[in-house]
């Protein structure tokens, strides 16, 4: 794993991201987005030890995952845009983007919902004799609730190949860690026999060695890991939070926080990070384009893809009648 | 022909589909010494990686089997009691139900949600005698209430077989019913098609699960004085409109029989929308649970809270008594 390659996903998350805010702001993305910027280490770190056919279970705040893991940016911000040519042909939007082509079984709208998913994918591959390794990232908020804490027992119980990745960034939504969570976060999972680290999460090398290690133990059949990485949230929860205009940190500590910054901690010599630069900027200005320039979907398809079997449901009052809207 | 139950019809058909198809599996709890009696002998016959014996984590089991079967499987849960649906509604029906839609037709979730022994089984009180059919209905999930062994057996097949997840109740009192089958013969009864049990003119009563069994004893106790013609729908979601519709056009008159409180529930849809639709000559009415009613647990308390044949042989009356509007 180079730092070039590492680099150049944390630049396109981070690019991604920004270009995904200025979207927000000028309408194009509505609904908003949770922001990952200054978590791209994290997913950067974790992607890059895992195999093109390995798993991910992803988030509410999920584009950093989903784009690590190799999803194409150009039909992402598609998807967020709410187009026909996104991801998921405009039926997620930013909480649901999956491509379930390249492992990506989806960012969640549930805090802790993806915890489960991912044991049972896990369970699944493993028992079709594959060494397929699942990941499920979650947020601190996540260690509270009961299901996560329910599917360490699973994983743990049954030596399931899935890498618990916890991504503290400080709060849950408004919540600040130390407010929300008895005891440490390592421990939820030690308590289940669960070997548990925890690691510097602006430091993309550093969550790759730690990352790598889960999950060669996960491959050769030694259970479950998990993983905390340390990180700070730089912008809001979502992007509306400047419109309710909630004040829950001080400029000082934002600052501080922003002081270290994922992107700066590889040590990457100007001109190499210049060229990963162009590259992801003329990438992202495709991705807009693209995304601007698609077609929204047609009304009478909102239903459609409900049932994998095609099963139509009733119509209600009107929605699929164009004459009512 | 040879006497089947409808317990033993349920076993049969999961015996025979995880014959057919390595990719079923089965979870629950207490299913390795087959609590239910649904699961005899799987556990020996298919091992602990098709037959898997759960700790109490409902949550985290129901989500599980939602990724092992995005993974390919096809599992089937059994669920000891019908309201630990209310514990994990969260995971079948804003997880499970909706990966189809969100991901834009990317995902399919085949999971069975099984629970033979839904709504009362005298004495098992408040907490142990629900029949939430109607909240996985109104959500949409494929929502299945079998009344006869050789439907709990075709019904079963089809459930297993769906590409998406169905919630199958077998009620407690529908699991002795017995009746003469040829167990060749014994096939899948597709979704969305209901039963005409017994043809008449005058009234369409339309029965529900184990209700069916008192339909037509009330059908026949009234043979003399009003043609009474019996209609399941088997599928509660997917509903047979149309089935209903050629038996109501028939008779005119509605009255439906339905285990399950009467506020929002499935009784009061047939009733709107055969108001809506269907030719009725004269109101119809339903028999149900009371609003909102949580069964107590004298026999005396649970049995006056059920829905009963004397009610319904009444209701047939009045409706067949009341002036054409």
């Amino acid at each position: 794993m180079t730092d070039e390659s590492m680099y150049r996903t944390m630049r396109l998350i981070r690019r991604f991201e920004e270009r995904s805010i200025e979207l927000v702001h000028s309408g194009h993305i509505v609904g908003g987005i949770h922001p990952y910027i200054g978590q791209e280490a994290i997913a950067a770190g974790v992607c890059a030890a895992l195999r093109g056919d390995d798993i991910i279970t992803s988030t509410h705040r999920g584009h950093g995952h989903v784009l690590a893991k190799g999803a194409d940016p150009v039909r992402m911000l598609a998807e967020l845009t709410g187009r026909a040519t996104g991801l998921n042909q405009g039926r997620g939007g930013s909480m649901h983007a999956a491509d379930f082509s390249k492992g990506i079984y989806g960012a969640n709208g549930i805090v802790g919902a993806g915890g489960a998913i991912a044991a049972g994918a896990a369970w699944a591959h493993r028992n079709d004799g594959s060494d397929r390794v699942t990941v499920s990232f979650f947020g601190d908020g996540a260690v509270n609730q009961g299901v996560l804490l329910e599917a360490f027992n699973l994983a743990a119980l049954w030596r399931l190949p899935v890498l618990f990745v916890c991504e503290n960034n400080g709060y849950a939504t408004t919540l600040t860690v130390a407010q929300a969570v008895a005891g440490s976060i390592t421990a939820r999972a030690e308590a289940f026999g669960i070997p548990s680290v925890s690691v510097d999460g602006t430091d993309a090398r550093a969550v790759y060695d730690a990352a790598r290690e889960a999950v060669e133990r996960g491959r050769a059949g030694g259970g479950p890991s998990f993983i905390e990485c340390t990180a700070y949230r730089f912008d809001a929860h979502h992007t509306w939070e400047h419109k309710a205009r909630v004040r829950y940190r001080s400029d000082d500590e934002v600052a501080a926080g922003r002081s270290r910054d994922p992107l700066d901690v590889l040590d990457l010599p100007a001109d190499v990070r210049g060229a990963i630069d162009a590259e992801i900027e003329a990438l992202l200005a495709e991705a807009v384009a693209f995304a601007l320039d698609s077609p929204a979907p047609d009304p009478a398809g909102a239903l459609d893809h409900l049932y994998a079997t095609g099963l139509r449901t009733r119509d209600g009052i009107g929605l699929l009648d164009s004459a009512v809207r | 022909m040879a006497k089947l139950s409808y317990l033993k019809a349920l076993s049969r058909a999961l015996n025979d589909e995880m014959a057919r198809d390595e990719h079923v599996c089965v979870l629950g709890e207490d299913i390795g010494v087959a609590v239910n009696n649904v699961t005899t002998g799987l556990l020996a016959k298919y091992g602990p990686q098709r037959v898997v014996d759960t700790p109490l984590s409902e949550q985290a089991f129901t989500s599980f089997a939602t990724g092992a079967a995005l993974a390919g499987k096809r599992p089937v849960i059994e669920f000891q009691i019908p309201s630990l649906l209310f514990l994990v509604f969260e995971q079948i029906a804003n997880q499970a139900h909706k990966f189809s839609l969100m991901t834009g037709g990317q995902a399919k979730v085949p999971v069975t949600y099984f629970v033979p022994g839904s709504g009362s089984r005298s004495g098992w009180a408040g907490q142990h005698s629900d029949h939430p059919y109607g909240l996985f209905a109104h959500v949409g999930v494929k929502t299945v209430v079998p009344a006869t062994p050789e439907d709990a057996y075709g019904l079963f097949l089809s459930a297993i077989r769906d590409d998406d997840p169905v919630v199958l109740f077998a009620p407690a009192q529908a699991l002795g019913v017995r009746a003469d089958v040829d167990i060749a013969a014994l096939d899948a009864v597709p979704l969305g098609v209901g039963r005409v049990h017994r043809e008449g003119t005058d009234v369409t009563v339309v029965a529900v699960g184990h209700l069916v069994q008192d339909a037509l004893a009330v059908a026949e106790q009234l043979a003399d004085q009003i043609s009474v013609e019996v209609f399941d729908p088997r599928t509660l979601y997917p509903f047979d409109w149309a089935g209903l519709a050629a038996s109501v056009h028939k008779t005119g008159r509605l009255v439906v029989i339905d285990d399950s409180n009467r506020m929002c529930g499935i009784a009061g849809e047939i009733l709107a929308t055969a108001a809506e639709e269907m030719r009725l000559t004269v109101p119809p009415k339903r028999v149900t649970r009371p609003d909102g009613a949580v069964l107590p647990f004298a026999r005396e308390l649970d049995l006056a809270v059920q829905p009963h044949a004397d009610q319904l042989l009444t209701a047939i009356q009045e409706v067949y008594k009341s002036s054409p509007r």
